[in-house]
């Protein structure tokens, strides 16, 4: 798996990143920058602009001023995945759905079942391989997107608030799948609504606020003594929903 | 894009296949000819004659005379054969046909309503009859599309003394349809028709329509059959096309359209030159 | 009235005794549609694809034109290929005209913007569903139109059925370029046409029939395939 000391795409940063849609602001000239290691998970009040943040840092938005950088340039490294807050299958079986993004990696024939099937068996869902991906539970269809994104041993794994739809034995089950992808070595970005799913998972955290980067601040700390107004309010329940 | 190009192929390949499966007679010809003959079930009868004897295979194509001379013209087809000297001479004269041959002659009939509004019942003068229809504004139906019932139809208002153009108002209904379709509406509106024999015995809606007037000399209705030049049409068929005329008015032709009959009426007079 | 009830009863007769005009009739209508919705198949769904994914100026006037497309009347579909394959026209020398291959081509053309109009709508209500997930695996546009197009597969399989209905129930296209030849382009419907303004209406009832059950039918297997893959697939 990846090496977490000298990485040839990190940091990931963003340098006055503006999204507007509609007239509206939902970034404001954020300036963000990840290292290789730490599991970052971003909080922050609905309407912060944590999922925009997310798709920015993924590549899947392109923002409407700065740039997104990976070490300094600006190619976007093909080793990374995401899991979305509702799983994406296909019409197809289970085994079939992880072969898919693997296919697209251009991986070969054979090597792609045995890397599906592994990956599968990692999330427990070997005895569903055979089961039409869209038939599954809405906790085995998310188990199923981790192994498709796990099986394509990315660098980096972004994770859009992953178990809001599930219920929390399901959802016990996705974060100690999280846990186990980066201690093989993968950097996780996270994004979730949840304090405790929050203080289980992160080494940092990101907190935003109305479009910008307010704190980045090491896990313990944040929980423990923020170091702004907003997040203490966060933190405390109190902070008004935009 | 290379799957575009590859659907692209089986499109014509599937195109391919289905006209090799339904086209099987090496051998045919393409003749237009008028919806009355054809539907007068003529057809039917004569052309597996033809057939079993030269393997030839003709298929019809009916529509009005005037529209079986245009397709003609257009080269879409080997042989015409239709109904309307003058027309049929037009189209020898502009050079699209190589020569006309006279093959059979059947008759028109007046057709009308039982209760007879104009008083033509059983009268033998065609001309009198249409004069007694337009004085009465019996309703009457024409149809009014370039055939060669029409163009007849239009001949004996003229023998009649009547300008119809001019002459014409809501009795009569120009319907600008083939010879069934124009027997429905008559029969529907219980109107007065010109139709060619065969169609009229052929015809199984006739409600209260009867003949009221035949056998008058002028309703007489020649046919004549041509070859396409092949001169301004090089792919016509010239050969087969001949064989095809020259059956038609040979002694087997010619015994062959006299044998077909309609409730043991014979509706088709073999007339060719000898 | 009678006359009606009377048509209908020796209609039936002739469907249960499976008459050969009859049979021979059908399976022309058959074939001819079934060749002529493949065919638009095979180009309307990549059109169909093309227009739902694709990024491109213009792209809400194709969406506009497809639809707008499928109002084509028959019979100027019928005229314009008529044209195209009189002798005196531009195609011509394949001596098409009056063929069962005319008719194909010509139904083609009118079906085609329906299956492509219905599919881009099938795909682009994937699309909207898949397309971040695609992209975020790295699909490009074309290879993300190939998996959509498999994917609905079920729901294009519907397409495929109502163009073939359309198709097999329209006679405007095949009368014009088929010529409505005895025994060799005579389909269901062109011969309802011949035998009604003959005034013969048991024949033209029963194709009647059987081409309303033939639409039924479709619109049946349409609706279990949808049952059956919701079912299966999800």
């Amino acid at each position: 798996m990846a090496d977490s000391m000298v990485d040839s795409i990190f940091p990931l940063a963003m340098e006055g990143v503006s999204v507007a849609r509609n007239g509206q602001r939902i970034i404001e000239n954020m300036n963000l920058r990840l290292n290789g290691d730490a599991r970052t998970v971003i909080l922050g009040a609905n309407g912060a602009g944590k999922s925009v943040t997310m798709r920015v840092l993924h590549g899947l938005i392109k923002p409407t001023a700065g740039r997104v950088t990976w070490a300094g340039q600006d190619e976007r490294p093909t080793s990374q995945a995401m899991v979305f807050q509702k799983p994406v299958m296909l019409r197809t079986s289970a085994l079939r759905n992880v072969a898919y993004g693997l296919k697209l990696a251009g991986v070969t024939q054979a090597e792609r079942l045995t890397r599906a099937r592994a990956a599968l068996a990692r999330v427990g869902l070997a005895h569903l391989e055979k089961r039409a991906a869209r038939v599954l539970s809405g906790g085995e269809q998310q188990r199923l997107a981790l192994a498709r994104a796990w099986a394509l041993e990315p660098r980096v794994l972004f994770l859009d608030e992953p178990t809001a739809s599930l219920d929390p034995s399901a959802a016990r089950e996705i974060e100690n799948i999280i846990a186990e992808i980066a201690a093989a070595g993968a950097k996780i970005v996270m994004t979730t609504h949840s304090l405790g799913q929050a203080q289980r998972l992160a080494d940092e955290i990101v907190f935003l606020h109305l479009g910008r980067v307010v704190e980045q601040t090491p896990a313990a700390e944040f929980f423990g003594q923020p170091r702004s107004p907003e997040a203490a309010a966060f933190i405390k329940g109190e902070l008004p929903w935009v | 894009m290379g799957v575009m190009r590859k659907l692209l192929l089986a499109a014509v390949a599937t195109l391919a296949l289905v006209s090799s499966s339904s086209q099987a007679a090496d051998k045919f010809i393409v003749v237009s000819s008028t919806t009355s003959t054809e539907q007068s079930g003529l057809f039917g009868y004569i052309l597996p004659v033809f057939q079993k004897k030269t393997g030839i295979e003709v298929r019809v194509v009916a529509q009005g005379t005037g529209q079986a001379l245009d397709q003609g013209r257009r080269g879409d087809a080997d042989v015409v054969f239709v109904h309307d000297k003058p027309a049929e001479e037009k189209f020898l004269a502009e050079g699209w046909g190589v020569q006309r041959y006279e093959v059979m002659y059947n008759d028109f009939v007046l057709a009308g309503p039982k209760d007879d509004p104009a008083k033509v019942d059983g009268g033998k003068d065609i001309a009198v009859a249409f004069q007694k229809v337009e004085k009465a504004q019996a309703p009457f139906v024409s149809r009014g599309d370039k055939s060669g019932t029409h163009s007849a139809e239009l001949r004996i208002w003229k023998m009649a003394g009547l300008d119809i153009d001019k002459a014409k108002g809501p009795w009569y209904r120009d319907t600008g349809s083939g010879m069934g379709p124009a027997l429905n509406t008559a029969a529907s509106m219980n109107a007065y028709i010109l139709s060619d024999r065969g169609t009229w015995l052929s015809f199984k809606n006739r409600r209260d329509l009867k003949i009221v007037v035949e056998g008058d000399v002028r309703l007489f209705n020649q046919y004549g059959v041509m070859l396409v030049n092949p001169a301004k049409h090089a792919h016509v068929k010239k050969e087969l096309g001949q064989q095809f005329i020259d059956w038609l008015v040979s002694d087997e032709g010619q015994k062959t359209i006299a044998d077909y009959k309609i409730d043991g009426q014979q509706l088709f007079f073999p007339n060719a030159k000898k | 009235m009678n006359a009606l009830a009377e048509s209908f009863a020796t209609a039936l007769a002739l469907i249960v005794g499976f008459d050969d005009r009859l049979l021979s009739v059908i399976l022309l209508s058959l074939q001819v549609s079934l060749g002529a919705v493949i065919c638009a198949s095979l180009i309307g769904f990549p059109i169909g694809a093309l227009v739902a994914v694709g990024d491109f100026p213009g792209r809400r006037l194709a969406t506009v034109t497809l639809n707008a497309l499928i109002g084509l009347p028959a019979v100027v579909v019928g005229l314009l290929v008529y044209l195209m394959l009189s002798r005196s026209g531009p195609f011509g020398s394949l001596g098409l005209l009056f063929t069962p291959t005319a008719m194909v081509i010509a139904q083609t053309v009118l079906i085609a913007p329906l299956v492509a109009a219905l599919a881009r709508q099938v795909i682009e209500d994937a699309w909207r569903e898949y397309h971040e997930q695609l992209v975020s695996l790295g699909a490009s546009r074309s290879r993300a139109s190939l998996t959509l197009m498999w994917d609905t597969r079920f729901s294009l399989a519907t397409v495929v059925l109502v163009g073939f209905g359309r198709a097999v129930a329209e006679v405007g296209t095949v009368m014009i370029v088929g010529g409505n030849i005895a025994g060799v382009t005579r389909t269901m419907t062109t011969t309802i046409a011949l035998e009604t303004s003959k005034g013969d209406l048991p024949l033209a009832m029963a194709l009647g029939i059987v081409l309303v059950a033939v639409v039924f039918l479709m619109n049946g297997l349409a609706y279990l395939m949808r049952e059956w893959s919701m079912r299966h697939y999800g």
